[in-house]
This record gives structure tokens, C-alpha cells and sequence, in this order.
């Protein structure tokens, strides 16, 4: 059997795969990555099942030893990876030996790093997910600690050498615009706090967290009041009475009671979950057929494709 | 009834604009009418109040298909909606040992409401509620609706610690704390039964009906409950 070793986890890092599914009526959080777009290309690049486990590092700061042979894409924030001490290059498949050591430094410009390993990461199960919800601290889920073996759940074949397309990351490469659907109670705010939603450039703020990130900017004036609890999904923008949105991320409560004109798309929401405290995001309008064509096109583009000769583009089946 | 979709892979269906004791076994029929569909798109459900949100896998279904099914098996099937169903719902009996030392807000709730202790436990444990909505925590349930006379808003500054088992008022409403966790609400007693493990689940779950009955601090430990 072949496994890594953690000699150092990092600050909350941990297991994540799509997140659970239906269980938020019970009143549990869905859970699940923060970034699926990074999630989905390490787990591509290793041809693993897109609901396939990856590890999730917050900023970095990760070592671990190699027992037997693993095969790793490691995708995400921008960081420093070495084997050995000599560097590697993220987006693709790196092959690890008996007794190597994998470091990440730290993230430069974003927040989360993707580990996948070929087969899927095996690991506790909970609520028909391997999905860590840190905040929930249930039983034997919970963050990654030095010590811990992160096995593969199937053995694979040897793959050959891959690398993410260089479009895979654009969406790292600038200050994000997120589309929101406008819903819930679009129509309770008025047309100047819409504006001004949809117009300025908003800061990250440092309370920040996997149930949320505000955001801080000029503030909506004429907010309204809070509503009766209903349910929520990541991506919704709550407008407490101070005017300053809060993006609800994949971690959040499953119901609450503040106003909110919409949702942000999912893969935008990917972007988000990326920026640092002070990184500038902004929003838009958009309409749901083009938000869910975009996003349907992104699942079946994983899912009905497969890697050329050539290791560094897909093709369609 | 209004199907609105919000997300790209969420709709909501809003039955009332306001809380009525009668829309918890509505939006739970609504609920059992879908479980027994059961399309393969269907993720999740989360009522709350007067609401319904489905969450569905937009690679399995457009949004169109999720809203000509919906129509079809809510609105023109008229499921959930049929008032002269009967009401299914199960009741829930809830023992509480209600003290100062198990609710440490009960004396100052019936000060509040100007009431003594005594009638402040008789008005809690004598009405029937409803789960109107879970959430706040895995089994948290929030139910409705406490006698006006002792409701009573959340206390200014929220506990960091509420012991599991805790009852509390908030407003109109009722709820037992399942876990340890930080809270606001006014805490008048202790219940012993366990409200959500991760094998059961949430024991409530929303149109429950739910009754509470006083017990005594030796039933209180005796039923495994602890202070």
C-alpha cells in the first residue's frame, strides 16, 4: 500500500470532495472544496471520478513523506513545491518515490491549494461525503495533523505525464468579476443600492471564512429589513444592515434571515474563494440560462473528455 | 404558491408572506410528495417557515426541466396544497426538567413577563408547536408558536457556551439546543432526549408537531440527562 505521510499539515487543511447531498434539511452544512475549478483539473489530470477526494490547503505550509509510489496533481494557489528540495512545476502530474519528501511554501497571491492523488483520496466518510465541515468538529472529520496517512482509495495504473491547458488558471489572473443571478429579494432594494452593488470594486475583508467572506466598500444605503428565514446556497449575497455584502461560501448555514439580491455563479465563486483580504472582486448582472449553460458546459467538458497523446490538451469524446 | 428560481442549480417556492402554524404540514407534504418522485436531480430540500428551496444537479436537469416538473406534480396535482388531507404528522413528546439551575433565564423571563415560575413552565408545556424550520445547527429546530405572554427577545449579549439540551424562547418561538454551542435565547429548562446524532439524524424535522411536558431534577438524571 502506498501512502503519504504528514510531517507538516498546514493551518486547516483538509479533506474535500463535492460536499454532501441531502442532509442540509437536517440542518448540516453542505460543505465541500472551496474551488472546483481547481479541483476538478487535479482530479482530471489523474483521470480520477470528479466526486474523487482532494486534499484543500489554506495558504500552504505542507510536508509530507512518500511510502511506495503515489502519483499527485497539485493545482490552485500559486506556491512553491518541491520534491526533494527540487522544485516542481503545479497543473500537472508529479510521481512521487519511496521516501520522498513533498514541501508546498506558501501561497503568494491566493488562498487554496488543491492536492489530488491518483485513485482518490481515501479517508473518513460522514453523511455521504468525505467533506470536512471544520466548523461542525463531528467525530473522527476533522482537519489534516501531522502524523495523519493519506492513502489513495483504488490503486491505478501508472499515468503519463500531464499538464493543465494555461487557460485552466486565467480565472487566477485577474481580480474576478462575479455574476450574480438577481432573486430572493432583488426587488426589495432600490435601484441606487443596485447600482452601486453592481458598479464599484469591492475589498476582500479579513473576516473572511468558509461559511462566508464579506466585503467591504461604498455601503448600500437603503437595505431591507431582515426577512423570514429561508434557505440558502453558496453563492448567496446577504446585505446585513450595514450595507457591506456578505458572499455566502460552500461551508455556510443552510437558512437565514437576511436580505439578498441574488446569487453569485458557482464557478465565479470559485475565483472568490481564492482572493486574499484585500483582493478586489466586483459583481454583475446575469441571467440564468447563460450561468447554467456555462456551468453544465464546465461539468460535461470533464466529464466527456479525455487526455491527448500529447498530455496537455483534452479532447472531446 | 410562487416558483422563483434563485441560483443556477436552486429554485424556491414561497407559499405565504407571513409564519401560520398551518404552512409547517403544507411544506412537509410538499416534502414527502417529491421524496416519493424522487427525480435523480434532486439534491436537496430545506424548508423554512414559508418556504421550500430544492437544490438540483443542473448537469442531470435545465431549470426548465426542474420547473415543468415541479408544476406538474405540485401546482396541478394540487400535492401539499389539499387542505382536506389529512395531517400525517407525527407528534414528538419532549420531557423538560425546568429550574434555575437547568434554564438559568426562568426567573428572569417570568419577571419579565410578569408572571411566577410556576405559570411560566404551565404556559410552555401546555401547547402544541410546530417545526416550522431546522438549522442554526444540525437539529436545531425552531418551533412555534409560545403563548404571547411569555414570549420574550434574545438576550442582549449571546451566551458563548449553551449546554446541550437547553430550552430556549426567542420571540414567539421554542427550540432545544442539540449540541453545546454559543446562543441567545432565554433558557427556562433541560431536556434529556437526544436531537441529532449522525447515525439518526435530526430527530425533528419541519411539520412535526411537538409537545413538552415538565419532569422533575431525579427523572431529569434518571432519563441520562446532565446539569
Amino acid at each position: 500500500m502506498n501512502w503519504l505521510e504528514i510531517v507538516q499539515a498546514g493551518f486547516q487543511a483538509s479533506l474535500q470532495d463535492e460536499g454532501r447531498k441531502g442532509y442540509a434539511q437536517h440542518g448540516l452544512a453542505r460543505g465541500g472544496a472551496m474551488d472546483i475549478r481547481a479541483r476538478r483539473w487535479a482530479n482530471k489530470l489523474l483521470d480520477n471520478p470528479a466526486d474523487a477526494a482532494t486534499v484543500e490547503l489554506l495558504l500552504g505550509g505542507f510536508r509530507a513523506i512518500c511510502h511506495g509510489r503515489v502519483q499527485l496533481a497539485i493545482t490552485g494557489a500559486d506556491a512553491p513545491v518541491t520534491i526533494n528540495r527540487k522544485p516542481v512545476a503545479m497543473w500537472q502530474t508529479v510521481t512521487l518515490q519511496d521516501g520522498d519528501e513533498l514541501a508546498i511554501g506558501h501561497a503568494r497571491n491566493h488562498r487554496f491549494i488543491c492536492i489530488a492523488i491518483a485513485g482518490g483520496f481515501d479517508g473518513p466518510s460522514l453523511f455521504g461525503s468525505r467533506s470536512v465541515v471544520i466548523r461542525e468538529a463531528f467525530g473522527e472529520t476533522s482537519p489534516l495533523a501531522p502524523g495523519n496517512r493519506l492513502k489513495a482509495l483504488a490503486q491505478t495504473p501508472e499515468l503519463p505525464w500531464r499538464q493543465a491547458p494555461e487557460q485552466a488558471r486565467d480565472y487566477l489572473t485577474k481580480p474576478p468579476t462575479l455574476r450574480i443571478i438577481p432573486g430572493y429579494q432583488y426587488r426589495s432594494f432600490t435601484r441606487q443600492d443596485i447600482v452601486r452593488l453592481t458598479t464599484q470594486e469591492y475589498q476582500v475583508s479579513e473576516l473572511s471564512d468558509r461559511m462566508g467572506y464579506r466585503l467591504e466598500g461604498r455601503a448600500m444605503t437603503a437595505t431591507p429589513p431582515g426577512i423570514i428565514s429561508e434557505g440558502l446556497c453558496p453563492g448567496a449575497v446577504q446585505i446585513p444592515g450595514d450595507g457591506q455584502p456578505i458572499v455566502l461560501m460552500t461551508d455556510c448555514q443552510t437558512i437565514g434571515g437576511y436580505p439578498k439580491p441574488g446569487v453569485v455563479s458557482r464557478l465565479d465563486l470559485a475565483a472568490l474563494a481564492q482572493q486574499l483580504p484585500g483582493g478586489k472582486v466586483r459583481f454583475e448582472l446575469a441571467d440564468l440560462a447563460t450561468v447554467q449553460n456555462e456551468r453544465r458546459l464546465f461539468e460535461l467538458y470533464f466529464r466527456n473528455s479525455r487526455w491527448a497523446g500529447n498530455g496537455r490538451t483534452l479532447e472531446w469524446i | 404558491m410562487k416558483l422563483e428560481h434563485i441560483s443556477e442549480d436552486a429554485l424556491l417556492i414561497t407559499l405565504a408572506s407571513a409564519i401560520d402554524d398551518a404552512l409547517p404540514g403544507q411544506i412537509s407534504r410538499m416534502i414527502a410528495v417529491l421524496r416519493s418522485a424522487s427525480p435523480a436531480w434532486l439534491t436537496d430540500l430545506i424548508p423554512s417557515y414559508t418556504t421550500l428551496l430544492i437544490v438540483y444537479d443542473p448537469v442531470q436537469a435545465s431549470f426548465r426541466d426542474v420547473e415543468a416538473f415541479l408544476r406538474k406534480q405540485l401546482v396541478d396535482a394540487g400535492a401539499g396544497l389539499n387542505p382536506s388531507r389529512p395531517d400525517s404528522n407525527r407528534l414528538i413528546e419532549l420531557p423538560v426538567y425546568y429550574s434555575p439551575e437547568s434554564g438559568p433565564d426562568l426567573e428572569a423571563l417570568a419577571g419579565y413577563a410578569g408572571l411566577d415560575t410556576e405559570s411560566v413552565i404551565r404556559m410552555h408545556s401546555s401547547r402544541e408547536y410546530r417545526v416550522h424550520a431546522l438549522g442554526f445547527a444540525p437539529g436545531f429546530a425552531f418551533m412555534g408558536q409560545v403563548d404571547q405572554a411569555i414570549a420574550c427577545p434574545r438576550k442582549a449579549s449571546p451566551r458563548k457556551q449553551v449546554p446541550a439540551g437547553s430550552v430556549g424562547i426567542a420571540d414567539r418561538q421554542t427550540a432545544v439546543y442539540p449540541g453545546e454551542s454559543p446562543g441567545g435565547w432565554q433558557l427556562i429548562g433541560r431536556c434529556p432526549t437526544r436531537l441529532f446524532d449522525a447515525v439518526n439524524l435530526s430527530l425533528l424535522q419541519v411539520g412535526d408537531r411537538v409537545s413538552f411536558h415538565s419532569i422533575s431534577r431525579d427523572e431529569f438524571l434518571a432519563l441520562g440527562g446532565i446539569l
